[in-house]
């Protein structure tokens, strides 16, 4: 018998540098956590925490009306005025705007990510993906324009209800006050449906694998149990497919919240939370106050999340 | 008397599959019914249809003389033990058990003491308050056992539900279901993979291939006196003996079954049959030794008792039998 045939029981050390490196990061596991952690942790400590701490902290400081200058010394006086009528005017849109995105986003998004997750297989699953990301891949400005020609007095809209003989529905919408205006290119109701339009993959998502997650057989045991299909929706289905949801309205109330270029193309020309930031640290050269508002959206997610988990909505993780 | 659950000619195809097909069957009220076979036999398509999840494409069911195609599950006053328990995770044991209760519009302390009193009963008490995550296999199976048992059901359907149980905790679940079923009296409709389950709980037991039910009658029955080739080798693994080996017994038949432990091995006396064999192979099992005869070309089996000795492998011997325990089948 050869001695090739028979293997060692134990091989010996791996020669090379690579051998040596891979057996020592085998015997010393924390090490390589350390190189793949180390890396992306101070990239996120550093450079992105640090910056949004540098970016709070700028708004204790204050602007010297006078010079234009900040004046580096701690003062709430810029959340004073932050909390003035016109700039507590737009912290109340954009939170009314972001709270009726998000449950319109999550009332549209719930039936398509429950047909994904119940009932899509094979093709029509990928057909489902396709559908839900391709509008992701082009680019967000070109679908905002496209938007604002389609929702133009003279865009296909208005045209699609003339042929209907449904114009006087889209008069009387607009003749509404606060949601309506000139064209709905111009109106509030405009910046809704872009804002739904645009955030309704982050709402689907979401909700979709929440949804896959749950079992079928305890839709089952609900029916069995004797719970009708409403009953079964309210006590098992809605509330496993929760955390789904709040996922989900965490990025179409915090995107809202945020977005100052949707607001900005279509709608009227109220300033929400993003445009106040954009104009105050460009235009008025206000860095306090800009930071000031981008607090709004931080303080509103956290206190947002701190209600969702009270009221139970991780409880299913 | 009303059957508890009746099947007139019941189908369930699946595009060409026939999950189920053209199957009667009738259990009778208080009996604990287990319906055995392979997967994808049809069994567990059958339970389905009794709990509603699936619709019959053809054929007729009636629950306690009512028509039962078309009504959903949750008009149904059947309840389901399912295989993998279902338990709702996000909700506590108590609220578990007691779901069937909320969904009726039950009150809530009323329900909270149902809810109690059924975990006590599956020898839960105190439970209520964990979540389905914080329990071992076995306590959620009594779980789901006393979520269903809680809405005092006409019929309690179980889907493999000792499946997942390791040995001992399956003999014991055992006698505590059939013990169970004796003092509630439900219709208990069991189904399983595993003949002795079956064997040791059922009052009576229908077998199924290919979707449909190739057997029905109590344990005894269907161990000592297969009908078919499927329920011989599927029940307990009989040997089925060819027409030419019957004939050498002067029994003519198309074929018979004997079971491995009516067979001896050595010198038969005056009222036995024998027949002459060589040993191939034989491996211990504890209480038996599993020993392979190979008469004229047939593999038989022998299940001898382990206080016995053992031929070697290549031995000659003597298989002896009584012609009582030679059953004749119809098929071959």
């Amino acid at each position: 018998m050869s001695t090739l045939a028979t293997p060692a029981a134990i091989t010996p050390n791996r020669p090379g540098l690579t051998g040596r490196l891979s057996d020592f990061l085998w015997k010393h596991p924390h090490v390589l956590l350390v190189i793949l952690l180390g890396p992306p942790v101070l990239w996120l400590g550093i450079i992105y925490l640090g910056s949004l701490f540098a970016l709070l902290l700028q708004s204790f400081f204050s602007i010297d009306d006078f010079s234009g200058l900040i004046s580096y010394e701690f003062t709430l006086s810029t959340y004073r005025q932050l909390l003035s009528d016109a700039n507590f005017d737009i912290i109340v849109r954009t939170i009314t705007m972001a709270a009726v995105v998000t449950i319109f986003s999550a009332l549209i998004a719930f039936p398509i990510a429950y047909y994904a997750a119940r009932y899509a297989k094979g093709k029509w699953k990928a057909v489902f993906y396709l559908g839900i990301m391709l509008p992701l891949w082009s680019s967000y400005l070109v679908k905002i324009y496209a938007w604002k020609l389609i929702l133009a007095k003279e865009g296909i809209l208005t045209w699609a209800f003339t042929k209907l003989h449904l114009l006087w529905l889209l008069d009387g919408w607009l003749a509404l006050p606060i949601i309506g205006g000139n064209s709905l290119s111009v109106s509030y109701t405009g910046t809704f449906l872009v804002f739904v339009y645009v955030w309704m993959p982050f709402m689907i998502l979401p909700i979709q694998a929440a949804l896959e997650r749950v079992p079928s057989n305890l839709i089952e045991a609900s029916s069995d149990l004797g719970g009708t299909p409403q009953q079964t929706f309210r006590h098992v289905l809605f509330p496993l497919a929760l955390p789904g949801i709040v996922a989900g309205s965490i990025f179409t109330f915090s995107l809202t919240l945020g977005d100052y270029i949707i607001p900005q193309i279509v709608g009227s020309s109220r300033l929400f939370i993003g445009q106040a930031v954009y104009a105050q640290q460009g235009t008025a050269g206000n860095i306090p106050l800009a930071a000031a508002f981008t607090v709004v959206p931080i303080v509103i997610m956290g206190l947002y999340l701190w209600m969702a988990k009270r009221m139970g909505a991780f409880d299913a993780l | 008397m009303t059957a508890a659950v009746l099947f007139e000619n019941v189908s369930r195809h699946f595009g060409a599959v026939k999950a189920v097909d053209a199957v009667d069957l009738e259990i009778a009220a208080g009996e604990f019914f287990a319906m055995l076979g392979p997967s994808g036999s049809g069994k567990t398509t059958c339970l389905r249809l009794m709990a509603g999840f699936e619709q019959p494409t053809g054929g007729h069911i009636e629950i306690f003389g009512e028509t039962a195609e078309g009504v959903p599950p949750y008009r149904r006053s059947v309840n389901t033990v399912f295989q993998d328990y279902a338990l709702f995770p996000h909700l506590s044991i108590l609220d578990n058990v007691a779901y069937g209760l909320m969904v009726k519009g039950v009150g809530k302390s009323e329900r909270r003491k149902a809810a109690e009193d059924a975990l006590a009963m599956v020898k839960l008490p105190g439970y209520g308050q964990r979540r389905p995550g914080q329990l071992s296999g076995g306590q959620r199976q009594r779980v789901a056992l006393a979520r269903a048992l809680v809405n005092k059901p006409k019929v309690l359907l179980l889907d493999e539900p000792l499946g997942a149980l390791d040995l001992k905790l399956r003999e014991q679940m055992q006698e505590e279901l059939k013990s169970l079923q004796k003092s509630l009296g439900i219709t208990f409709v069991f189904v399983t993979h595993d003949q002795g389950e079956a064997l040791s709980m059922a009052d009576r037991i229908a077998v199924f291939n290919d979707g449909k039910i190739q057997q029905l009658g109590t344990p005894e029955d269907i161990y000592k006196r297969p009908q078919t080739r499927f329920v011989a080798d599927f029940v307990g693994s009989s040997n089925v003996l060819s027409s030419a080996i019957c004939a050498r017994l002067g029994v003519p038949a198309k074929a018979a079954s004997l079971r491995p432990e009516a067979i001896a091995i050595g010198t038969s006396w005056a009222e036995q049959l024998s027949l002459p064999g060589t040993v191939t192979a034989r491996s211990f099992l504890g209480a038996t030794n599993r020993v392979s005869v190979d008469c004229n070309g047939e593999k038989i089996i022998v299940a001898s008792p382990a206080a016995m000795p053992v031929p070697e492998i290549g031995a000659d011997v003597q298989l002896a039998f009584s012609r009582n325990d030679l059953h004749l089948m119809e098929e071959a």
